[in-house]
């Protein structure tokens, strides 16, 4: 497809830290962090004005779902508006403990493990051609999302070595840091669940969308990202490569024998050199794997063109990305890519204080890398420095946290926004607009995820606004 | 500005106010590489002024239950 719709839903962790008083429980901090979003929409569980979805997820995590982008572009600024729309949750909080004299300070994190090992998600969300055989376009796209972690991997200290295969518990070696967060807590390529098993693809077919032409792809391996730009190519590479899979480009076999296996190996393998065993019984190394699908999908994009305006970008970083692994020369990226960016900083931190990746502190900046304060957040830190790259303006992130993008977003952005000013109790989902009002009740089916205009809502939203709900 | 604030009144991120901007790009490659090293020292120092002095029970103290 030219033009797909693309979505994140991320996970955030929630702590809240007071070393000279009680803490609050995981539970009570998210409780009172929904307090706002309760008041406004009353309900833990709420679509925006911008058209994404707030919510308190399984096991007391903040959750974001960003709207409906159907431009690179647009899924970045939403991406990195919900940071901020749970980030001031996070800040309200904090105001309130204090004036109240609870001693402490609430972090939130967009990040993927906790200290326990317990692991949490970024969910990634692809529209997809129903047209295209649904196993074909597996069997390609599982390798490369097994390898693209050496690229778009959050970066994790381990301060005693890899775990051991299924072990929560860490490792009992030498200090280490993995390209992944997540990799460790994956279990296989596909499935229809997310929780029990926890594999890579989720197969649940909830298109959300005209099940007749579109399916919705639903990637659940990947790491949350900090930085803009790893956001952009995580999103840009898998986008460009499911568009070569849907225009049916022949690519060779490379089924992975055991792909979580695989994950863990690619993850810990700082070189990208490790051989992984395919399912033919030849090896390759995950930069060989990354290497012939960067070049199937230039030889593509040399023979169709590109798609969008920022698929030469794309093209650059991809490229770059793999060379700063081969060479072993993360400077090369130290800007854009998430694991190189925190990996510097570490390495300086530690050079500067004696300290290698075994001391806790060097644990604490790991974790506080991804907390999503502006003064306490060191990605934040780092970002405010002009020390790494962005990839929408700011005014743009601003912006998308209160408006929709150019998408059926948009539809569902107004209708909240008059229904919310109305003060008319409404119901909503990814496709429905339903009002429950006192003289009517209604639901709108919008079931065309690029129509930013459909004249049913339209006339919904101007009776709100006369007050005639 | 936007209007950045969903939920509840007030302007949002009070504590961003009183944040500095960032330092403009250095020119040439000495200069640079002493405004890296001083840069680097900054940092540092910005980092161990905003982090809680245990580290391991700040680690330790976050917990989650699992996710998706």
């Amino acid at each position: 497809m030219e033009r797909r719709i693309y979505g994140i839903e991320t996970e955030f962790g929630l702590t809240h830290s007071a070393p000279q008083g009680r803490p609050l429980s995981a539970d009570d901090a998210a409780r009172r962090l929904f307090a706002p979003v309760l008041a406004w929409g009353r309900a833990s569980n709420v679509f925006l004005p911008n058209g994404g979805r707030l919510y308190l997820d399984v096991g007391s995590h903040p959750e974001y779902a960003t709207a409906e982008a159907d431009s690179l572009h647009d899924v970045v600024a939403q991406d990195a508006a919900g940071e901020r729309i749970v980030d001031d949750l996070r800040a309200q909080l904090q105001q309130s403990l204090d004036a109240e004299g609870v001693a402490g300070t609430v972090h939130l994190f967009k990040n993927n493990v906790d200290s326990a090992g317990n692991s949490f998600g970024s969910h990634e969300n692809y529209m997809i051609s129903r047209r295209t055989e649904y196993t074909r376009l597996l069997q390609h796209l599982l390798p490369f999302l097994v390898t693209r972690q050496i690229l778009v991997g959050a970066g994790r200290v381990h301060p005693t070595g890899q775990p051991a295969f299924g072990a929560l518990t860490p490792g009992d070696g030498s200090p280490s840091y993995s390209f992944s967060q997540r990799a460790d807590h994956i279990w296989e390529g596909s499935s229809s669940a997310t929780t029990r098993s926890r594999p890579m693809i989720n197969t649940r077919d909830e298109p959300h969308a005209d099940a007749q032409h579109y399916r919705r792809l639903h990637v659940i391996t990947g790491d949350s990202s900090m930085s803009q730009t790893t956001t952009a190519l995580k999103i840009g590479t898998t986008d460009v490569l499911l568009r070569l899979i849907e225009a049916g480009q022949i690519l060779p076999d490379r089924t992975l024998a055991d792909p979580a296996a695989a994950l863990r190996t690619v993850s810990h393998d700082l070189t990208g050199t490790a051989p992984l065993e395919l399912a033919s019984g030849e090896r390759r190394s995950a930069l060989e794997l990354q290497q012939e699908y960067l070049e199937a999908v230039t030889r593509f994009v040399d023979r169709h063109g590109t798609h969008h305006d920022r698929l030469d970008w794309v093209l650059e970083l991809w490229e770059r990305g793999l060379r700063a692994v081969a060479e072993q020369n993360p400077s090369l990226v130290d800007r854009e890519l998430d694991w190189a960016v925190k990996k510097k900083l570490l390495d300086s931190y530690a050079a500067a204080h004696g300290m290698d990746y075994s001391h806790p502190r060097i644990a604490q900046l790991d974790l506080a890398y991804h907390d999503t304060s502006a003064s306490h957040g060191l990605f934040h830190m780092l970002e405010r420095r002009g020390a790494v790259e962005s990839f929408v303006a700011p005014e743009d992130v601003s912006r998308a946290v209160s408006q929709a993008p150019p998408t059926r977003a948009s539809l569902r952005g107004r209708f909240v926004a008059a229904a919310h000013d109305a003060g008319v109790n409404h119901t909503v989902d990814w496709v429905h607009l339903k009002l429950n009002g006192e003289r009517q009740q209604r639901t709108l089916r919008c079931t065309d995820p690029f129509a930013t205009t459909q004249e049913d809502v339209e006339e919904a939203i101007r009776e709100l606004a006369r007050g005639d709900v | 500005m936007a209007q950045e604030r969903i939920f509840g009144t007030g302007s949002r991120r009070e504590e961003e106010t009183d944040t500095p901007e960032p330092t403009t790009p250095p020119t040439s490659g000495a200069a640079q590489a002493q405004r890296d090293t001083q840069g680097t020292d900054d940092l540092l120092a910005e980092i161990d002024g905003v982090l809680e002095t245990n580290a391991e029970a700040f680690v330790k103290g976050f917990v989650q239950k699992g996710g998706q």
